[in-house]
């Protein structure tokens, strides 16, 4: 049987830097709705802006008149976000993935890398010239940490 | 975000306020590099004692200026890591190549030592 949510957020933005912030603070207050850590809300905040960014940066090539959505699913023991983009996708999601993987020198190729880091799974969905989607789960509140402490 | 800034000889000091991401990463970019240019500074101390959040875009505006910096034979220094920002910055390994110190005094009696 399919999951409940206990609440569901769906944005649209432009895809402009300023609006970085703006994802982050909405998925930082859905998730803050569950018993969930302020270690944990740091991680999710950083993953989002991760997610967002890159949108931007790869995705729309920082053309900033495009869409991004985002979409946040809070289910009592865990935050699923999806972050889609309709830009140029991504050829090779295994080589954009690893660490240190970038085409400009004032990044760190560091996105994918805090992704995984701070979230519980990673999954990239991409076709070129069509665009990404990133689906990011995170195991929060009491439920998510027995769920976590058992994985 | 706010930028303040403060020259010494040839040091110039920004103090960050608030979150430094994609968008700030930008106007903190032109800010160094135009005030660096113009004041013909050597070297850097970034404090961020005010920076609340960090993301990669953040780390790599702070690489690209050390890479800048260094290829010049210029010092950057970080000065007053919060614990997210330290977490954020040393999950990156920037912080095995950029020192950082508790304070400016500190970052101070660095470069001293390094007699620049």
């Amino acid at each position: 049987m399919d999951r409940i949510p206990i609440n569901r957020i769906e944005l649209q933005m432009q895809s402009k830097g300023e609006n970085v912030s703006f994802a982050r603070i909405a998925i930082a207050a859905l998730a803050s709705q569950l018993d969930i850590t302020l270690n944990d809300l740091e991680e999710i905040k950083v993953a989002t802006s991760e997610a967002v960014s890159n949108a931007i940066i790869h995705g729309y090539q920082n053309k900033t008149e495009y869409m991004v959505k985002v979409i946040g699913t809070l289910y009592e023991d865990e935050l699923i976000l999806e972050i889609i983009d309709e830009g140029v996708g991504i050829a090779d999601i295994k080589q954009a993935m690893q660490p240190a993987f970038t085409s400009d020198p004032e990044r760190m190729g560091l996105g994918f890398v805090f992704m995984q880091s701070f979230m519980d799974k990673v999954e990239v969905e991409s076709k070129t010239n069509c665009g990404t989607k990133v689906i990011l789960h995170k195991n929060i509140g009491s439920a998510g940490a027995a769920k976590k402490a058992v994985s | 975000m706010t930028f303040t800034l403060r020259r010494k000889n040839r040091t110039l000091i920004i103090y960050l306020t608030g979150e430094l991401d994609l968008v700030k990463a930008n106007e903190f970019r032109e800010t160094v590099d135009n005030t660096m240019e113009e004041m013909m500074a050597k070297n850097l101390i970034i404090d961020l004692s005010s920076v609340n959040f960090i993301d990669s875009s953040g780390l790599g505006v702070i690489l690209g200026r050390f890479r800048k910096i260094s290829a010049k034979e210029g010092q950057v220094v970080l000065v007053g890591l919060n614990s997210n920002v330290r977490r954020i910055l040393e999950l990156s390994g920037i912080l095995s190549f950029i020192p950082v110190c508790t304070d400016e005094t500190d970052a101070w009696e660095l470069f001293e030592k390094n007699v620049i």
